[in-house]
């Protein structure tokens, strides 16, 4: 044993390990993806840990080694829950033998999210167990509980951290090494396994009732907690209740109760807790779970307790909350006075507004450009996809009109073909976004016969969540060298009628390719392939000649890159940013741009 | 010791690892530490912040407004922005040198003297220039262990400087070991000076 410092994400792979978890699936996803990098970096025996093509695909696996009787982990951000959601809901009918738990990681702001949605609700609607973790310590301890509750009732469960409980540091007391437990293996039993009308049915009614056992079984459960004794209470879940418990340091009599395990509700818990109280601020984030959970709960049983929250404006319907939200929200329900103790900014010269933005030299700025030089004067609509790349919407590129989730840019070009023939219909992909959910979506449109541009941008990692490997990368996460899956011949296979793969800091040769298959009918595809700067750190820079800079800006108006700058009315290059691409070379008329240096 | 830490900037600058030398000095120090990054879509150059939390009593891994003893600031309009974070008497440490917005095309942008003087004109305030400090390490990527070095030399971290050097040795790699501890040597100087002068 021995004290790690590590963040939430981190101490949910130690609790997984220290469970003696058997398999870890997932796919990356802030803010959850560092949990399974976790898993593999502590000496662990008998654990298999794989990245999985997407979440489908690791709740599936996972799944069948719970049907093992193994104890399996899944983790995806939220949003991959949704993808995963096939899975999970027949998999809360059939249930599990060895303990399988579904981290889903919420993102309250969002921070790094298309959605704000609250996996505390998908675990009602699969009406499986969710466990709410409001500290990494917590985390660590949850996950474990979390395994045993999921084999007394042979159920998958939940854990829900959110963003602030992911990335979080803490120290954590764990093992330094770690084993699988043994498992008895897969016992056929096509009554139990094999999922059909009538065994739903069964098991509907078994899973109602037990639900109302694990309600009362959560009652008595250590992290669902009440301190205080006020007639007016705080209700808070998650991460908003360290918010809270740190604002009411000061004031120990005001009744904070946490509820640790959200659904199915604790109610004997509750009912408890709620003794003497009249009235209830609910502090969560994202959806007034707990609000609604307890206005069915008073009316159930005729309590008069007036329950406040987000549904009465209390609080804040969307965004995160903050230690600073909490002291105010609760000083308002309480009738305090809040002293903002801090300095008076007024007056304070602006901010300016700083968007995410493309890294110097990312290879994407390069092929988002190809493609706009080659679209020049026509109509193009340009579907973009989740990852780095959408970051390709700002000015100066403008070159992502739309995006929506995981593989979309695809199968929505193809829709933009069939209602506007006149537009060129262009989607841009990343290599682990095509390898999660772009496949279907080429098949479709080569099925259908639609005419359309395939941008595959292959940087030769999944970069926006911190590099991780993918089936093109030719390595898994238990570092063996594998097999690449060759984007290019599954695109031939799938009967694109021309494929072509070019360096995208090539600015002629990518701009030719677009341009080639424009003029072409069908599904066509261009590979735009040069791994990401953060990856391969290149060693060169360039400079900007001031005696040739005649203070055009064209470089620096077209291409947006971070690394130029503007000073005493000409360009200048950041050597610290400069990644030596090239591209801003290839752009400037007067030959300013040069000279890369080792 | 009971102390919350803010470090803010530009995605990119090295703040990460300013925090986890200072979670992990602190930890050897025998203290509870909780910190928190930005970690995502925003570390592509958007606003930064790190809350490194020192101390028993942090439920929360945020620090609040109004809360932090110390603030250190490697862009000067990032320091405006996060001023509020600041206790009244607490110290800021601040980098003169301003990062332009890429959003704003070939327009200049703040020289930073502006967000320098204000902040002056608010707290006990440390300037650095991060150019001039790194100079002789030929890039502008010591600054974070630089301004750690400032922050331990100007006695407002309450670490010992060979309690974070171990860590520097620690945490670096080997190859950059050398010029991060001279950046570090370099920015103690600077911190040690100004509490001389105070
Ligand atoms: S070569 Fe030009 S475009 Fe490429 S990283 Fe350097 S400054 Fe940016
Ligand atoms: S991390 Fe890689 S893919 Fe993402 S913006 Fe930077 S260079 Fe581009």
């Amino acid at each position: 044993m021995s004290k790690k410092y590590v963040m939430g994400n981190g101490a949910i792979a130690l609790g997984a390990l220290s469970a003696g978890v058997n398999l870890v699936a997932g796919y990356p996803g802030t803010p959850s993806s560092e949990i399974i990098e976790t898993v593999v970096r502590y000496p662990h025996e008998g654990t298999y840990a794989e990245w999985s093509v997407n979440e489908k695909a690791a709740m599936e696996v996972a799944a069948a080694a719970a049907y093992c009787g193994a104890r399996a982990m899944v983790t995806m951000k939220q949003v991959g829950l949704n993808v995963a959601s096939d899975p999970l809901m027949s998999l809360a009918y059939v249930g599990v033998k060895g303990g399988m738990v579904v981290v889903s990681a919420d993102d309250p702001g969002p921070i790094s999210s298309q959605t704000e949605q609250d996996t505390r609700r998908f675990a009602e609607f699969a009406r499986i167990p969710v466990f709410d973790p409001s500290s990494p310590e917590e985390a660590f301890e949850m996950v474990q509980d979390a395994f045993e509750y999921s084999e007394k009732y042979r159920t998958p469960v939940i854990l829900r951290p959110t963003t602030r409980v992911d990335h979080a540091y803490a120290s954590i007391e764990a093992p330094d090494t770690f084993h699988a437990r043994e498992y008895g293996g897969f016992v056929k039993d096509s009554k139990k396994w094999v999922i059909f009308p009538r065994l739903s049915y069964m098991n509907h009614a078994m899973i109602e009732k037990r639900n109302t056992e694990i309600g009362e079984d959560f009652s008595s459960y250590r992290f669902n907690t009440v301190s205080g004794s006020s007639a007016k209470a705080i209700a808070a879940t998650g991460v908003s209740y360290a918010y809270a418990a740190e604002f009411l340091k000061a004031y120990p009599d005001i009744r904070l109760i946490k509820v640790g395990t959200p659904y199915p509700l604790p109610e004997s818990f509750l009912l408890n807790a709620l003794e003497g109280v009249s009235e209830v601020l609910c502090f969560e984030e994202l959806s007034p779970y707990i609000e609604e959970s307890l206005l069915k709960l008073i009316g159930k049983h005729h309590l008069n307790i007036s329950i406040r929250g987000k549904l009465t404006g209390d609080v804040p319907p969307s965004g995160e909350n903050d230690a600073d939200s909490a002291g105010r929200i609760i000083s308002r329900f309480l009738g305090l006075e809040y002293a903002e103790s801090s300095i008076d900014c007024s007056g304070a010269p602006q901010p300016p507004a700083r968007p995410p933005v493309l890294c110097a030299g990312c290879p994407h700025r390069a092929s988002f450009y190809a493609v706009k030089r080659a679209m020049k004067g026509k109509k193009a609509y340009f579907c973009g996809d989740i990852g780095c790349y959408t970051l390709g919407n700002a000015m100066p590129l403008d070159m992502v009109d739309t995006c929506l989730c995981m593989g979309a840019g695809i199968t929505m070009a193809q829709g933009f073909n069939h209602m506007d023939k006149d537009a060129v219909a262009i989607s841009f992909t990343g290599d682990s976004t095509f390898f999660a959910s772009g496949i279907s979506g080429v098949v479709n449109a080569v099925y259908n016969a639609a005419d359309m541009i395939l941008c595959i941008l292959d940087n030769s990692t999944t970069a926006m969540t911190g590099h991780q490997p993918h089936p093109g990368t030719g390595r898994n996460l238990m570092a063996a060298p594998v097999e690449k899956v060759s984007i290019e011949k599954l695109l031939i296979a799938a009967g694109v009628t021309k494929v072509i793969t070019v360096d995208p800091l090539d600015l002629d040769a990518s701009t030719a390719a677009v341009k080639e298959c424009a003029g072409i009918k069908g599904v066509k595809a261009v590979i735009f392939k040069s791994p990401c700067v953060a990856i391969v750190k290149p060693d060169k820079k360039m400079r900007t000649d001031s005696g040739k800079c005649v203070g055009c800006m064209r470089c620096i108006r077209e291409i947006g890159c971070p690394a130029l700058s503007v000073s005493g009315g000409k360009a200048v290059i950041d050597g610290n940013l400069c990644t030596g691409c090239g591209l801003c070379s290839q752009l400037c008329k007067f030959g300013a741009i040069g000279g890369a240096e080792e | 010791m009971k102390k919350d830490i803010m470090i803010c900037g530009v995605g990119g600058q090295g703040t990460v690892l300013a925090s986890k030398i200072i979670a992990a000095s602190a930890m050897d120090a025998g203290f509870t530490v909780h910190s928190a990054e930005t970690i995502g879509m925003a570390q592509r150059g958007g606003p930064v912040t790190s809350h490194v939390r020192i101390g028993d009593d942090a439920f929360s891994p945020l620090i609040p407004v109004g809360g932090a003893d110390l603030l250190i600031a490697f862009e000067p309009s990032e320091a405006v922005r996060n001023l509020k974070y600041l206790k009244k008497d607490g110290f800021v440490i601040v980098n003169t040198v301003p990062v332009k917005p890429t959003s704003l095309g070939s327009s200049e942008g703040s020289n930073g003297k502006a967000e320098i003087e204000f902040v002056k004109s608010k707290c006990r305030c440390l300037t650095v220039n991060s150019d001039e400090l790194c100079a002789p390490f030929g890039s502008s990527k010591f600054f974070n262990v630089a301004v750690l070095g400032t922050a331990a030399g100007s006695g407002e971290l309450g670490l010992s400087k060979e309690i974070i050097c171990d860590e520097i040795v620690k945490i670096v790699p080997e190859r950059f070991r050398e010029k991060n501890m001279a950046a570090f040597a370099a920015g103690y100087k600077l911190g040690e000076e100004n509490n001389a002068n105070q």
